[in-house]
């Protein structure tokens, strides 16, 4: 159990990183990577929202859907969980911790439109995961998101500085520098841990 | 068809659970917000631009109504939301003078004298590392490598030879170059102001003359030909009155090194 628990954790962290190998979640990873300090806001409400819809969406999953078999509408039935849960949790942090409200900002309704928490609670049918490995999964796919955001908004404080051609100001130089942080994020693939 | 019936009876029940739940939380869990917020809230653009430096419309719409930000803020709505988001706070919207943004340095390439050839990251900041100065033997001179021009939403900061100018027509006067100039030397001047000294160096004359062609050297003829006694020197730097400038533009005529800028000229 343990062992299977860290191999989730790791796959979801390094080895099959949502943005890095899946490609899930691109679009916050590019939009809110400018500074650090946004990017640590961002990954962790990725991390809050991802763990949470996780173990929602698999009760759902389990005792609704599976139960009554209409297992084709899960994703319906998840887009209907995520969109409520953050609605939900924005309005909770707005009345019991308005500075961590404040310090979110604008992320936190953006995160119902991030398809790595779609991706991530797909993912966890998939797989047949059980309660517990869904919840590790929601959680340790948040941390990689927030590791690969992190990473990111460095490099892109950093070319900030750089001296580059003219024509690669702005996005272009943005994506080139993604693509090779991507790139460097290939070393783990294929990595496997032995059960 | 049992299937089709038993679908949606699953997802309206979840819809409406869900739905039922956030009306339900959105009661308990239900903030005071300020009336006058919400109307503003209501008539800003909504774009979520951040060009007015908040974080969204929400935050914009928040801090006016706490009175810290002015009305006219919001670029995408333009002159047509400002005033209506001033008929909601109760001040007219002319009543404040519009501001723009002036960088006081005539100190362009071949008119400051150069301390060394600069090479490094193409930054003030950076530049300001050597000893707090920078490449300009005049420690008050725009150092031009553009700090401003990037901090500018509005692209009315440009670099040309070697010094930051501001394109009034699209200076809308948010202050983010006031903010970060590391020289601390542009300021935000009333537009109304016809002319206003382009120099902020404090040297004496002496001083200048050495480093700069162009810069202030505290010789007193404005202050002496001002019939409004708005321009005085102070700390060997001419300085106008907004308040007293009658814009006659006299000081302009008989400064001897020509750096009084006449903004109608």
């Amino acid at each position: 159990m343990l062992s299977n628990i860290i191999q989730i954790s790791l796959g979801a962290i390094l080895i099959n990183n949502f943005i890095f190998s899946q490609f899930l979640g691109c679009c916050p990873f590019l939009g809110c990577s400018n500074k650090v300090d946004t990017a640590v806001g961002m990954g962790l409400a990725v991390v809050f929202v991802m763990g949470l819809a996780s173990a929602i969406c698999w009760v759902i999953n389990e005792y609704i859907l599976v139960a009554l078999h209409l297992e084709f509408l899960q994703t319906l039935a998840f887009i209907l969980v995520i969109a409520a849960l953050v609605q939900f949790v924005e309005m909770f942090l707005k009345k019991m911790v308005p500075s961590l409200y404040s310090a979110l900002g604008i992320f936190l309704p953006l995160i119902t439109t991030n398809c790595a928490v779609l991706g991530v609670v797909l993912l966890n049918v998939q797989n047949n995961y059980n309660f517990i490995e869904s919840l590790v999964y929601g959680i340790t796919g948040g941390i990689g998101f927030l590791l690969a955001i992190v990473l990111f908004a460095s490099v892109r404080e950093r070319v900030e500085f750089a001296e580059y051609p003219e024509c690669f100001r702005g996005f272009s130089i943005c994506l080139v520098s993604a693509a090779l942080v991507a790139l460097a994020f290939m070393g783990f693939s294929g990595m496997a841990i032995p059960v | 068809m049992k299937t089709i019936l038993l679908s949606m009876l699953v997802l309206g029940v979840l819809g409406g659970l869900f739905g039922a739940l956030l009306a339900f939380a959105s009661k308990i869990f239900h903030v005071e917000v300020d009336p006058k917020q919400a109307a503003v809230r209501e008539v800003l653009a909504g774009a979520n631009c951040g060009g007015c430096g908040y974080p969204g419309c929400d935050g914009y719409a928040a801090a006016v109504a706490k009175g810290e930000a002015p009305c006219n803020k919001c670029v995408a709505g333009g002159a047509a939301v400002a005033e209506k988001v001033s008929e909601i706070m109760g001040v007219s919207a002319d009543a404040a003078d519009k501001m723009v943004a002036f960088v006081p340095c005539s100190g362009c390439e071949g008119v400051a004298e150069k301390r060394f050839n600069y090479t490094g990251p193409i930054d003030c900041q950076a530049a300001m590392l050597f000893g707090g100065k920078s490449n300009k033997l005049c420690t008050f001179a725009c150092i031009g490598l553009g700090n401003c021009e990037r901090a500018c939403q509005f692209d009315a900061m440009h670099v040309i030879n070697g010094i930051a100018h501001v394109d009034r027509s699209k200076c809308v006067g948010c202050g983010a170059c006031v903010d970060t100039c590391p020289k601390n030397i542009v300021q935000l001047i009333p537009e109304s102001l016809r002319i206003h000294p382009a120099c902020s160096s404090h040297d004496k004359g002496g001083v200048v003359m050495k480093v700069c062609t162009a810069g202030c050297i505290g010789c007193m003829k404005c202050q002496r030909e001002c019939p409004a006694g708005a321009i005085v020197v102070k700390d060997a730097l001419a300085e106008v009155d907004p308040e007293k400038c009658i814009g006659c533009g006299k000081c302009a005529e008989v400064c001897p090194r020509h750096i009084i800028t006449d903004f109608t000229a």
